[in-house]
């Protein structure tokens, strides 16, 4: 194995998924880490311990299973502030995902703040989830919903923001830090400080980003952000919303329900303190607190060596595969300007084909539209083919994928 | 089965130079389809005379198997009576195709068509021939490819 920037030998160790044969007796490259990552052993050993040793629900009951479980659970949330800087742990809210916070906004912040004719702007590369919730709010308050471009190096088109924030109707600005099918990293700073300078509120989508780069909020400066464990070496079905404290203060809830509440009455009900005002129900306890050991894990790494690693790591992906002929990649070719992840095209085989080829030597990687049928058509194409790293990936599994993509040519005669 | 039985010469060839590919100008059948995981699209037309398939074309864009696949029935049904058109199975298609034991997640690139060509015959049943009976039943079928 090659000199690498993070120890990638006893990182594989710890993800005892990697060790599995496929197709009988391939070994596994999974390189579809931008949908979900592989769990090292130190979360599921958190969520089963949870289970084995002190499964119970929190906040209400007095014994000691409840005690450590609300400890366990609300430590989490500690770990999220400081992994993002937040100022205040009661910022941050758990949901099921960065599609469920994205949601919370619309439905309250949006419903409330939103009204007729005002313009929602969101960019031609998001992810469904940052595009459906913004269309059903729009629809229903007679809203407009306005996109920014994707210029042909796969990068927002900035500048077209000004001449809706010169309308002075935009409500909101919504964007992804990181594309999920360019690996593009969002100007994030300029569009804030634009949108800032209107007094318009912005909401960052970091599921990409937070987990391969360090995103720090006080930094950023945005309102809302929102992203999920599960592309963070977490378990699936958690997910955060950050927002700012005033903003939580003065929307409504999502959810009524158990733990969101202070007193209920037969036609009245005051709302409990933040963030339990938005977390109604017994939450996702064990999952949380599994969300917790993956934090821990990519912090004993550090965030900046992942960076690093991935960079590096695309840098030589991008040179393999612009060496193919037929190969079509799309979004910046400069590996410092875009995350661990490239979308592509090869000559005329589609990307689904192609998929189902490479997938019989061991390489996982994903094809379609990736949630993102907006880009698709600006990109003009029904799909396309998609590798993503994490930290587990080597460059020998860059080789082999790039040794199966010929494979793939062979076999399409092209 | 692997890539190498899948993408055989012929699959490639219906991929490459679909035959009968494009639209009909009036048809007695027009329907349109997409595989929502994966963005396939499909639209078939069929002219129907005599109880006969006239004629059939189809658009789409897709992976090579939904694509061969359509071009390929397109050929299957051409000039058929319609009664032997409404009784096309699975089987069949897949025979046609020479593709068998198909993973769940190709297999519905394979029977996209057969979905499509199904739906268009429910509406022309249910909508010009009133055969609600006939209708019920084909729909239920497309309904149950995948």
């Amino acid at each position: 194995m090659q000199a690498s920037i993070i120890n990638i030998e006893s990182v594989r160790n710890d993800f005892p998924i990697l060790r599995r044969k496929v197709h009988k007796d391939k070994a596994l490259v999974y390189l579809d880490n931008a949908a979900t990552t592989q769990k090292p052993i130190q979360v599921i050993d958190a969520i089963s311990n949870y289970y084995l040793n002190y499964n119970s629900n929190i906040h209400r009951a007095v014994h000691e299973l409840a005690e450590e479980a609300t400890a366990a659970y609300e430590s989490t949330r500690d770990k999220v502030a400081r992994f993002i800087n937040a100022k205040n742990r009661e910022e941050i809210v758990f949901v099921r995902g960065t599609t469920e916070a994205i949601n919370l906004v619309a439905y309250t912040w949006g419903r409330q703040n939103v009204g007729k004719d005002d313009i929602i702007v969101t960019t031609e590369y998001e992810h469904h989830s940052n595009i459906v919730p913004w269309q059903l709010l729009a629809k229903e308050k007679g809203a407009k919903l306005e996109y920014i471009g994707v210029d042909d190096n796969g990068e927002l088109i900035v500048d077209q923001l000004d001449k809706y924030l010169e309308t002075g109707r935009v409500k909101l600005v919504t964007f992804s830090q990181m594309s999920n099918v360019l690996g593009t990293i969002t100007n994030s700073e300029e569009i804030i400080k634009r949108c800032k300078a209107k007094g318009v509120r912005v909401l960052v989508d970091g599921a990409q980003s937070v987990p391969h780069m360090k995103v720090d909020l006080q930094k950023l400066d945005c309102d809302f952000f929102a992203f999920s464990a599960h592309k963070m070496l977490g378990p699936t079905g958690v997910g955060v919303l950050w927002a700012r404290k005033e903003l939580l203060e003065g929307m409504v809830p999502f959810n009524g329900g158990g733990d969101m509440i202070r007193e209920v009455h037969k036609y009245e009900t005051s709302w409990n303190d933040l963030p339990y005002k938005f977390e109604a129900g017994t939450p996702n306890i064990a999952d949380v607190i599994g969300f917790g050991a993956a934090i821990d894990y990519l912090e004993r790494i550090g965030m900046d060596k992942i960076r690093e690693h991935e960079i590096d790591l695309t840098r030589y992906a991008l040179d393999k595969l612009s060496q193919i002929k037929g190969m079509k990649i799309y979004g910046p070719m400069d590996a410092a300007k875009r995350g661990g992840v490239i979308s592509f095209n090869l000559g005329d085989i589609h990307p689904h084909d192609l998929a189902t080829i490479i997938d019989e030597d061991g390489i996982a990687i994903r094809s379609g539209h990736h949630c993102a049928q907006v880009l698709m058509e600006r990109l003009d194409v029904s799909a396309t083919s998609r590798a993503s790293f994490y930290i587990y990936n080597t460059k020998d599994e860059v080789d082999a994928f790039v040794k199966s993509l010929y494979r793939a040519k062979e076999l399409f005669r092209i | 089965m692997s890539s190498a039985d899948i993408y055989r010469e012929i699959i490639l060839d219906y991929y490459r130079n679909p035959r009968n590919y494009g639209k009909l100008p009036n048809p007695d059948v027009a329907q349109r389809d997409s595989n929502p995981l994966c963005g396939d699209e499909l639209e078939m037309h069929l002219n129907i005379k005599d109880n006969k398939v006239v004629d059939v074309k189809f658009t789409g864009k897709g992976c090579a198997i939904s694509q061969a696949s359509a071009s390929m029935l397109t050929e299957l049904i051409m000039g058929k009576d319609f009664e032997d058109v409404k009784k096309l199975s699975k089987e069949d298609i897949l025979e046609n195709l020479g593709l068998h034991d198909l993973g769940p997640a190709r297999i519905k690139c394979a029977l996209l068509s057969l979905k499509v060509l199904k739906s268009g015959l429910y509406s022309y049943l249910s909508d010009k021939l009133k055969d609600t009976a006939s209708a019920d039943k084909i729909k239920e079928e497309a309904s149950g490819l995948y």
